[in-house]
C-alpha cells in the first residue's frame, strides 16, 4: 500500500513549477485519488468519511455560533436564545450544532465497534487505534464542554459533577479541581475557560484526525475478512470508487441528521437545559448527554467515589490496550464464531450500561414483587462484563477459540475451504 | 447468525418492556381536544389561537409570570399571533404598536430625559414583555413563597411539553379525601408532586374571546399552550417549512449518489 511509487503528473505548467516547490497536489492525488483500497470494504467503512464530515460541520458551525455567543455567566443563556430567536438562521445553526455533535458520536461508535469487529485494531494498526481513541477523548471533552456554555440547568450541575470528579483524586485531588475552576466554585471564570477550550479542542482534534489518516495510509486499511491485499486484483482506486460510496454513505447519514434537526431538534437533549442556570436549585436527577451514559453508569457503579473515577476512565482506557489483550491470530470476527457471540453481548451490554446511566441507581431496573434488580446492581453486572470482555475474554478466546478458514486473498474467498463461510 | 439473534432477541424485549412497565406510575397528561395545531412535521399554528392565548396571558398569567426573552414586535412576526402580510416589517404593525402602546399592568418603565426618573410610559414594538415583579422577593411575598417561573422556554422547558403545560392548567381537581393539602398549596393531578404553588388561574368565561370562541377553562388553556409553544420557539413553522425543502433535497442526493455508486462499481466483481 504504501511506498508504492507516485503516479502524479502534474499537467499544466504552473502545477509542475508548484510540484518541484511543494508538492502538495501530488500528495493530495497519491492519498485521495490513486490511493488502493481493498474492494471488499462494506458500508459500515463509510465512517470515517462520515465523521470528516461532522468535523467540518461542528467547526463551520461552531464559528458562526462563537460569533454570536456571549461568554458570561449572567448574558450565556439569553445569548444563546438570541442565537434561536434574533440572529438569522441562528436556530438552525444552533440546532445542526447540537444535533451534529450527537451524530458525530453516533458515528464514532459505529466507526469504533466496525473497528473491534473486524480487528482493525490489531497489528500493524496499533498506532492508528491508538490516535484514534485519543480522538474520542478529545471529542467527549468537548462536547462536555459545549454542553456547559449553554449555561442552562443541567450544563452547570453537570459541570458540577464532572468538575467535581476530579476533587476525588488523593493529595491533589482540591487543588486541581479549584485550578480547574478558576475559583471555589463553578462560575463565571470556569465558563470564560470552557469556552476558550472548546474552541480549541475541535483544532486539535482534527490534528489528530491527520496523523490518524497519515498513520491508515502508511499500513492501509484493513477490510471486512481481515486478510491484506495481495495484488491489484484486491483492490481498487480511492477515486471515484471509494470516493463515490463514501459519499453515497455520507449523503444517507445526512438525510437521517436532517430529521433530527428539522423534525426533533431537542429529542436528544435535556429539558432542564431549557431552565437557566441556578446554583441554588439542582434538578431531581442529573444525567449527562446520552453519549456519556455507559460511562456515568460505571462511575456510579462503584461505591466508592476515587475507585469510580478510576473505573470510568479505565473503562476507557482499556481501549488503548486493546491491541495487545487480543491474542487471536485471525483478525475478522468474520471468521470467529466463538468472539462473534461475545461482541454482540458487548454491544447489548453498552446499552444497558446507557439505559442505567440514564435512570436514577435505586430505581428497580426489573422489579420483582416488592423489591427487584436496581440500576446501580445492572450497572455493577454490566461494568464487570466490560472490563471482562477486555481483559479476560479477549486474551483467552485468542488462544481457545476454533476459528473459521480464512481465505488466502480478498479476491478468492469462495474458491478455497471458505464455501461454509456465511454472507454477512 | 440464527444463534446471535436467540441472544439479542430476548434482551431487546426486556429492554422494551421494562421502561413501558415503569411509565404506568407517572402522572397523567392529557391532550386537547381536536389535538394541537402545531403538531407533526406539517403542523403551524392556529392563529386564531395563539390571539387568544396572548389574551389569556396578557390578562391572566401575566400578573405573577415574566416572559423575558419575548418583545412585542415578535408578535407581528411571520407565523406569529399577530402576523400580518402588508406589515413585513412587524414594528410597522399598528395593532403590534397598539398592544405595546396599551400595555398596562405590569407597566413600562423608562427614563424620563428630563428629570432623570424612571417613570411608566407607553410601549414600543422594541420593548419586551414587562416583568410583574421588580426581583424574586416581592414574587414570593405576592404569590405565598413560591417564585412563578418564566415562561418564554416553559414548554420546551418541561417533560411532556405542551401536553404537560395543558394538563396543570386543566388539572386542578379536588384532592382525593385521604391527602390533606398543605397550606398556600394547591391539588393538581398532573404536577408530579401534585401540590402546586399557583392558584389555579383559570375560570370559565375569565377572558373574553372577540371571535365567539367559548370561554370555557379547557378553551382558554388549550390556547394559552398554543400561545406559549409559539414563544418557546418563534421559528419553528419556518423550521418545518425549510426543513421540507431541505429533506426532499438531501433525498434526491442521496439517490443521485447511488445511482453514481452502482455505475462507478458495476465492473468491479
Ligand atoms: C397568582 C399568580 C399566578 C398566576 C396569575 C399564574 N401563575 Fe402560574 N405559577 C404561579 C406560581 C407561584 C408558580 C410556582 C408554583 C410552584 O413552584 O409550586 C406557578 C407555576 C406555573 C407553571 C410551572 C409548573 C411547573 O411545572 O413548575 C406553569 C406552567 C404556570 N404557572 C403557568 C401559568 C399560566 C399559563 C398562567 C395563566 C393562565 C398562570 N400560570 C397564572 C403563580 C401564578
Ligand atoms: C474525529 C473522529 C474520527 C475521524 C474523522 C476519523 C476518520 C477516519 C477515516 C477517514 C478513516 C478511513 C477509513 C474509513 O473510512 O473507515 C479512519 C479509519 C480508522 N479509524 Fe478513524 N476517525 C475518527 C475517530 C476514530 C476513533 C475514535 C477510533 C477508535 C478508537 C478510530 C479508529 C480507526 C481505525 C482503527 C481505522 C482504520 C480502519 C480500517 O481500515 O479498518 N477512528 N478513520
Amino acid at each position: 500500500m504504501s511506498g508504492q511509487p507516485s503516479t502524479y503528473q502534474p499537467k499544466s505548467g504552473f502545477t509542475r513549477w508548484l510540484d518541484s516547490r511543494l508538492p502538495i497536489l501530488r500528495l493530495a492525488h497519491d492519498s485521495f485519488v490513486d490511493y488502493p483500497t481493498p474492494k471488499n470494504l462494506n458500508y459500515w467503512w463509510t465512517f470515517g468519511a462520515i465523521l470528516s464530515f461532522m468535523l467540518g460541520m461542528q467547526i463551520i458551525t461552531g464559528i458562526v455560533l462563537a460569533m454570536h455567543y456571549v461568554p458570561n455567566a449572567t448574558m450565556a443563556f439569553a445569548s444563546v436564545e438570541h442565537i434561536m430567536r434574533d440572529v438569522n438562521y441562528g436556530w438552525l445553526v444552533r440546532y445542526l450544532h447540537a444535533n451534529g455533535a450527537s451524530m458525530f458520536f453516533v458515528a464514532v461508535y459505529v466507526h469504533m465497534l466496525r473497528g473491534l469487529y473486524y480487528g482493525s485494531y490489531k497489528a500493524p494498526r496499533e498506532i492508528l487505534w491508538i490516535l484514534g481513541c485519543i480522538i474520542y477523548l478529545l471529542m467527549m471533552a468537548t462536547g462536555f464542554l459545549g454542553y456547559a456554555l449553554v449555561w442552562g440547568q443541567m450544563s452547570f450541575h453537570g459541570a458540577v459533577v464532572i468538575t467535581n470528579l476530579f476533587g476525588a483524586l488523593p493529595l491533589v485531588g482540591e487543588s486541581i479541581r479549584t485550578w480547574l475552576w478558576g475559583g471555589f466554585s463553578v462560575d463565571n471564570a470556569t465558563l470564560n475557560r470552557f469556552f476558550s477550550l472548546h474552541y480549541l479542542l475541535p483544532f486539535m482534534i482534527a490534528g489528530v484526525v491527520i496523523l490518524h489518516v497519515w498513520a491508515l495510509h502508511v499500513s492501509g486499511q484493513n477490510n471486512p475478512i481481515g486478510v491484506d491485499p495481495k495484488s491489484e486484483k484486491d483492490t481498487v482506486k480511492f477515486t471515484p470508487y471509494a470516493t463515490v460510496k463514501d459519499g453515497f454513505g455520507v449523503a444517507l447519514f445526512v438525510v437521517m441528521f436532517g430529521l433530527f434537526v428539522f423534525y426533533m431538534p431537542n429529542s436528544l437533549g435535556d429539558v432542564n437545559n431549557y431552565i437557566p442556570a441556578n446554583p441554588l436549585v439542582t434538578p431531581e436527577h442529573i444525567v449527562p448527554e446520552w453519549y456519556y451514559l455507559p460511562f456515568y453508569a460505571i462511575l456510579r457503579a462503584i461505591p466508592n467515589k476515587l475507585m469510580g473515577v478510576l473505573a470510568m476512565f479505565g473503562s476507557i482506557g482499556v481501549l488503548f490496550i486493546l491491541p495487545w489483550l487480543d491474542t487471536s491470530k485471525v483478525r475478522s470476527m468474520r471468521f470467529r464464531p466463538k468472539a462473534q457471540i461475545f461482541f454482540v453481548i458487548f454491544v447489548i451490554n453498552a446499552l444497558i450500561l446507557g439505559w442505567c446511566g440514564h435512570n436514577p441507581p435505586d430505581k428497580f431496573a426489573i422489579p420483582v414483587g416488592e423489591g427487584g434488580l436496581t440500576f446501580v446492581w445492572l450497572s455493577r453486572i454490566g461494568t464487570a462484563y466490560w472490563f471482562a470482555y477486555f481483559v479476560i475474554i479477549m486474551p483467552l478466546l485468542g488462544i481457545v477459540e476454533k476459528t473459521r478458514p480464512v481465505p488466502d486473498t480478498i479476491s478468492s474467498p469462495v474458491l478455497s475451504g471458505a464455501a461454509t463461510v456465511e454472507k454477512a | 447468525m440464527r444463534r446471535i439473534l436467540s441472544v439479542i432477541a430476548p434482551v431487546l424485549a426486556l429492554a422494551i418492556a421494562v421502561p413501558a412497565l415503569a411509565a404506568e406510575h407517572e402522572a397523567k397528561l392529557y391532550t386537547p381536544k381536536g389535538g394541537w395545531s402545531f403538531q407533526g412535521p406539517l403542523g403551524s399554528f392556529d392563529q386564531g389561537s395563539l390571539q387568544r392565548g396572548y389574551k389569556v396571558y396578557r390578562e391572566v398569567c401575566s400578573s405573577c409570570h415574566a416572559m423575558n426573552l419575548l418583545s412585542f414586535r415578535n408578535l407581528g412576526e411571520k407565523y406569529g399571533p399577530f402576523y400580518d402580510e402588508k406589515f413585513p416589517n412587524p414594528a410597522d404593525n399598528p395593532f403590534v404598536k397598539t398592544l405595546a402602546h396599551d400595555q398596562e399592568a405590569p407597566a413600562i418603565k423608562g427614563i424620563n430625559e428630563e428629570t432623570g426618573d424612571v417613570e411608566d410610559r407607553p410601549g414600543l414594538p422594541s420593548d419586551r414583555f414587562p416583568d410583574p415583579f421588580p426581583n424574586e422577593y416581592a414574587a414570593k411575598a405576592s404569590t405565598g413563597g413560591y417564585v412563578p417561573p418564566d415562561l418564554s422556554l416553559i414548554v420546551k422547558a418541561r417533560e411532556g411539553g405542551a401536553n404537560y403545560i395543558y394538563s396543570i392548567l386543566t388539572g386542578f381537581v379536588e384532592a382525593p379525601s385521604d391527602v390533606t393539602v398543605p397550606d398556600k398549596l394547591y391539588y393538581n393531578q398532573s404536577f408530579p408532586s401534585h401540590f402546586l404553588g399557583m392558584k389555579p388561574p383559570l375560570a370559565d368565561n375569565k377572558v373574553s374571546f372577540d371571535d365567539g370562541t367559548p370561554s370555557t377553562i379547557r378553551q382558554q388553556a388549550k390556547d394559552v399552550t398554543t400561545f406559549l409553544a409559539w414563544a418557546s420557539e418563534p421559528k419553528q413553522t419556518e423550521r418545518k417549512r425549510l426543513g421540507l425543502w431541505v429533506m426532499a433535497y438531501l433525498i434526491g442526493m442521496a439517490l443521485l449518489a447511488y445511482g453514481s455508486y452502482r455505475r462507478v462499481w458495476k465492473n468491479v466483481h
